[in-house]
């Protein structure tokens, strides 16, 4: 097995590049940005809610603050940033050539694929783990409802993992990093707005599309739902894409 | 050790090498000649397993590069012609990795890295990022990550290319020194490096092996001849005449007079040594003569005869096609 290799060599690269520190940087302080703007007008809604008990009774900070937190964290950040994470990841060996090299050592090229994704899947992990930051936080002042947290960042997870999945087939397409991340960027977008079609389609389509649609699966699990259809949706879009991301290595070694 | 049979490779519509065969025996330092475009990177990574052939096939230590191409990938060290590195890796690390994925052992690697990196002499820059280093630098680490497992066989695709005359002799030593335990297939145009680091040579021009062999007896097979060179002051007819005279002697040429001394090229028959009656024949006749040597062939000129051969041959078909 040589995908821990691979692995350790995608982490070296994301360590001397700088793209990875960019996309951190970005990501922190928009989700800062994000987390005290929600946790503002929350806070201004107990104050309300304190002169008005009544109104008190919906209020629920995992609802109110964690449930959109995710939902921000899924369509901007993951959605657009993702992309810049995974561009590079085949179409830079192809366009500086360093694929000829890494196809002719003895490593079988679903190692290579696997250890490739499974690192950026590791970054993606750190980048998510440091929010856990938000709700710690919240914790300290008010009661949190763990369950629906940790089912948030499970669905997360698993969008991450097929949003990264897609982005390393779009990179295998091309030699242009800038064409794959356009690429990523554009069929996730599809892939999130597609239920949009649902209810004008109505029936059968209706319901394939809304099926398809990742918005669709992401906002259960931050309402603290699991759902088998949710999980594999999610498991079968990532299995997918590597599939063709292989397909695709595979069918360029015949090209040349 | 190589062993390449009737190898094609299509790239769309254009054929890049057509019916290649030729086979390397162990231990060998192998040249792979010919002209650019002539097919010679395209076999090299057929062989090196990169991308497979449209038809025919070849082994490499003894494992089928298409069918078992893991087996052969453990056994080859290749040297792409741009030398693709990770330009944001520093030196020490990439070898490391190379070895690591080469399935170089844990105890060993330490070891094998330190050495190769004291082969190749990059072993002051072993901190230094790839990128920041010189093409010569750049190129001897291309040579560590190919050597670092190794390996029986080594497919180097130009390797002495863009470095300058010094660097030049210093990777020629250290391919001639692979010789023996390694087998080595070695891509160029430069022919002098062929004479003076390889003891077989391929050529190949259009997608087609056109030569191969050691290079004596390919010199020997497209000039079955032996040349003498010869300058004489005296009547250039009557030299000409009298030299053509003597048994053997296939041609006389004169190439340039001056100053009434002129060149001659003599060609004889092979293993035919005319020197010493030609020196006879100017005491005789009371010539000057001022210089008299034989002449070897070099690989400089089978090449350009059997490229131009080609060439020639290929325009004559067209030719005759046209004309029908």
């Amino acid at each position: 097995m040589k995908i821990w290799p691979i692995f350790k060599k995608e982490m070296r690269l994301y360590a001397t590049s700088p793209i990875a520190y960019v996309v951190f940087f970005i990501f922190l302080v928009v989700m800062g940005w994000f987390f005290s703007q929600i946790l503002n007008y929350f806070a201004m809604a107990s104050m309300r809610s304190a002169m008005n008990p009544s109104m008190g009774r919906d209020l629920n900070v995992t609802e109110s603050v964690m449930r959109p937190l995710f939902g921000n964290i899924s369509v901007i950040l993951v959605l657009a940033l993702m992309p810049f994470l995974t561009m590079r990841l085949l179409a830079e060996e192809r366009q500086t050539g360093t694929i000829e090299l890494l196809l002719t050592y003895p490593v079988r090229d679903w190692e290579v694929l696997l250890g490739k994704y499974l690192a950026v899947f590791g970054l993606y992990t750190v980048l998510i783990a440091l929010t856990l930051l938000y709700p710690l936080m919240l914790a300290y002042f008010a009661r949190l409802e763990w369950g629906t947290v940790l089912s948030g960042y499970l669905g997360l997870l698993l969008m991450g993992s097929s949003f990264l999945a897609v982005g390393l087939f779009a990179s295998s397409l091309t030699v242009s990093q800038i064409v794959a991340a356009a690429w990523t960027f554009g069929i996730l977008l599809l892939l999130w707005v597609i239920g949009w079609g649902a209810d004008t389609l109505g029936g059968t389509w209706g319901k394939v599309l809304q099926h398809l649609s990742t918005m669709e699966h992401n906002d259960n699990f931050a309402k603290g739902v699991l759902d088998t259809k949710d999980v594999l949706y999610y498991v079968n879009l990532t299995l997918l894409a590597l599939f063709l991301a292989y397909r695709s290595v595979e069918a360029r070694r015949w090209k040349g | 050790m190589i062993e390449v049979e009737r190898l094609t490779k299509h790239y769309g519509p254009v054929t890049a090498i057509k019916d290649v065969s030729f086979s390397v025996a162990p231990g060998q330092i192998v040249g792979f000649l010919g002209p650019n475009g002539a097919g010679k990177s395209t076999t090299m990574r057929i062989l090196s397993c990169f991308m497979p052939a449209s038809s025919g096939s070849a082994r490499v230590a003894g494992h089928d590069v298409f069918r078992e191409s893991l087996e052969v990938r453990r056994r080859i060290g290749y040297l792409p012609e741009n030398v693709p590195l990770y330009t944001e890796m520093r030196v020490g690390p990439y070898l490391e990795f190379v070895a690591e994925v080469k399935g170089v052992s844990r105890s060993d690697r330490r070891r094998r890295v330190a050495d190769v990196m004291d082969r190749c002499r990059v072993d002051d820059v072993q901190n230094r990022l790839i990128g920041t280093l010189s093409k010569g630098y750049r190129q001897r680490v291309g040579l560590a990550q190919a050597i670092v497992s190794d390996p029986e066989v080594l497919i180097l695709d130009e390797p002495t290319i863009g470095l300058d005359p010094r660097q030049i002799t210093e990777i020629r030593s250290l391919i001639k020194s692979l010789a023996g335990q390694h087998t080595v297939i070695l891509s160029t145009h430069i022919l002098p490096e062929v004479s003076m680091v390889c003891s077989g040579v391929i050529i190949i021009n259009k997608g087609a092996v056109v030569a191969q062999g050691p290079i004596d007896s390919l010199v020997d097979q497209f000039f079955p001849t032996a040349r003498v060179e010869v300058e004489i002051v005296g009547p250039p007819p009557a030299v000409r005449d009298r030299i053509r005279g003597i048994s053997g002697v296939l041609s006389v040429e004169d190439q340039m007079v001056a100053n009434g001394a002129a060149r001659y090229v003599v060609e004889a028959a092979r293993g035919r040594d005319v020197r010493a009656e030609i020196f006879k024949l100017a005491a005789q006749q009371q010539w000057d003569l001022l210089e008299l040597r034989r002449v070897g062939m070099t690989l400089e000129e089978v090449f350009i005869r059997i490229v131009a051969g080609e060439e020639g041959g290929e325009a004559g078909a067209a030719a005759a096609e046209a004309g029908a």
